[in-house]
């Protein structure tokens, strides 16, 4: 805060009333798709028509299915699950793997090899869709003419989606990852192995402990991107449709409230999730 | 040692980026003349610039990313400023955190609130009609200015975080000398304040343009039948069409079209990809 600086009353009020403007953009969506998840009407619009929770608890006999009885809607939020804890743990072992590949290797090609790593972030999710498709069927038509061979995890399916997501994520990981990983003091590595300790055990007991709030955020971003992601699912995804496809699929077709339930479901548990992430990096500061 | 530590990120590198673009490249440049038979062609650029209703999509969506990426700059700059100058700080750190919130949610469920708010049955149009502003409720979705709101939403965090983060490193006191020389508010915002933010705003731009360029799903949900969105004709021609070729060749002009931006922006700002990267 700059303190000597003049602030007559107009600029702090316009301050003010810009900051609530923002905020009301940015809240007002998240509120009224949480708040039309009760609404007792077949449309998430208004008018208001007093409160239910078929939208969650409706099962078919009623006339309307509710989340918890929507088993299309089930499988999807388990198809992401599944489909975010690969990306999740190819992106970490990946991103640690770089990390230590960056910060602690000399070798030729690096610099080169550090800004192909950034190049993904900077390709459309659209294209790195497209381009994996297109490369994995042609992968796959090969083995299939040459060898006979029918990969059938190179057609479009959750493999590819794995692989489509952990193209980019693995990117986001290494960035978190390295950037501690810099921060590390390389005294206390050649202290322990001049005390004896072997490599395994400095790695074990004493930089993958230093290195553990990196590994556990960039756990928990990996996991949300993946769960998150559109774009890229969309050009690879196959008969199993993770979540983000499946609502937008409904959401073309005219939705339901069924949807608010599911997005509000998704909001507690990104906010369980960020709430725990922050309680855990302040415990490690 | 370093063979393990290599052979990672070389197999994502190559396998899962640099194959599958090459790949993409040939595609494009190919043309099928009978069943399993190619033969190299430029016949899928050619279709892009004679068919009219292709470029102009591609110019609409180059256009108004551009204009995305301004609005949510100028948007942005402020609230960035009162984060890092003018808040106390514990306003402040709540503030961010505030900014962040909306960003841990899909963009499914953000594209889905703005749906609610704004189609004919929805929130907004009935709000105007009770304020006695229209006499009837107005669809408000289907317009550019929908696809704008939804992009700019989309993108906010992309913004504010580089932002604040070159903002931060802004020494207070550079701004209280220049004011105490008799700098006015403007002067010192054109030759201490952007300079100073340059490769933040850089950084910003660079990623919420290619986001927006990239972006499908908030344009097609809001803007409907007009969104006109390239990604679109990429997604017509891949999935609906199987028309690969072409799909290909329109992938590669967005991708050139995003490389062009992304060192246009370094160009102009003198900074460097890598840097400007890790402050993104």
């Amino acid at each position: 805060m700059i303190s000597s600086l003049p602030r007559p009353v107009w600029l702090r009020t316009a301050t003010m009333l810009y900051i609530a403007a923002f905020l009301i953009f940015l809240f007002l969506p998240l509120l009224v798709v949480a708040v039309f998840a009760f609404n007792d009407a077949s449309y998430p619009a208004p008018p208001w028509r007093g409160f239910t929770l078929d939208w969650f608890l409706g099962n078919a006999a009623a006339g309307r299915v509710g989340l918890f009885r929507d088993s299309e809607l089930l499988g999807s939020i388990w198809t992401s699950v599944v489909v975010a804890t690969w990306v999740t743990a190819l992106s970490v072992t990946v991103g640690t793997a770089n990390a230590f590949l960056m910060e602690r290797c000399r070798f030729p090609g690096k610099q080169a090899l550090s800004i192909l790593m950034l190049i993904p972030l900077v390709i459309p999710g659209v294209i790195l869709g497209i381009s994996i498709l297109a490369f994995s069927s042609r992968i796959a038509e090969l083995a299939d003419s040459l060898f006979g061979l029918d990969l059938d995890f190179l057609r479009p399916g959750l493999p590819l989606v794995v692989a489509g997501q952990f193209s980019y994520i693995a990117t986001i990981a290494t960035l978190m990852i390295s950037a501690r990983l810099k921060r590390f003091d390389r005294t206390l590595e050649e202290a322990a192995l001049n005390l004896g300790a072997s490599h395994a055990a400095v790695l074990r007991t004493i930089t993958f402990p230093y290195l553990r709030p990196a590994l556990i955020g960039s756990a928990a971003i990996s996991f949300l991107m993946s769960f998150e992601n559109f774009n890229t699912t969309l050009m690879l995804v196959g008969p199993d449709a993770p979540l983000t496809v499946t609502m937008y699929g409904r959401m073309r077709e005219g939705a339901t409230p069924v949807l608010n339930a599911v997005s509000l479901f998704l909001m507690l548990a990104s906010a369980a999730l960020a709430l725990a992430l922050m309680r855990g990096s302040k415990r490690a500061s | 040692m370093l063979a393990w530590l290599l052979a990672p990120a070389l197999l994502w590198l190559l396998l899962l980026i640099v194959l599958p673009h090459i790949d993409l490249a040939l595609l494009s440049l190919r043309e099928r003349v009978a069943p399993r038979v190619y033969r190299p062609s430029l016949n899928q650029f050619r279709t892009f610039f004679v068919e009219p209703l292709y470029w102009q999509v591609f110019v609409r969506t180059a256009i108004l990313s551009a204009l995305a990426t301004a609005l949510t700059l100028l948007i942005a700059f402020p609230v960035a400023w009162v984060i890092t100058k003018v808040a106390s700080s514990r306003a402040s750190a709540l503030l961010l955190v505030l900014c962040l919130i909306p960003f841990w949610v899909s963009e499914t469920v953000r594209a889905l609130g703005w749906l609610i708010l704004l189609r004919e049955s929805g929130v907004l149009p009935a709000l105007l009609v009770k304020l006695g502003i229209t006499p009837v409720p107005v669809e408000l979705l289907y317009h550019d200015a929908t696809i704008l709101i939804g992009l700019i939403y989309t993108s906010m965090l992309f913004m504010v975080v580089p932002l604040v983060s070159s903002l931060e490193s802004l020494d207070n006191a550079l701004i209280e000398a220049a004011y105490d020389l008799g700098a006015s508010g403007f002067v010192i915002l054109r030759r201490i304040v952007i300079p100073h933010a340059a490769p933040g705003i850089t950084a910003g731009c660079i990623v919420v343009f290619m986001l927006t360029l990239g972006n499908y799903l908030t344009p097609t949900l809001l803007g409907g039948k007009n969104s006109q969105w390239f990604t679109e004709l990429i997604y017509t021609q891949f999935i609906v069409r199987f028309n690969w070729e072409q799909g290909a060749a329109f992938g590669f002009l967005l991708l050139a079209l995003s490389t062009a931006m992304v060192a246009l922006g370094l160009r102009l700002s003198g900074q460097r990809f890598v840097d400007v990267m890790r402050r993104a």
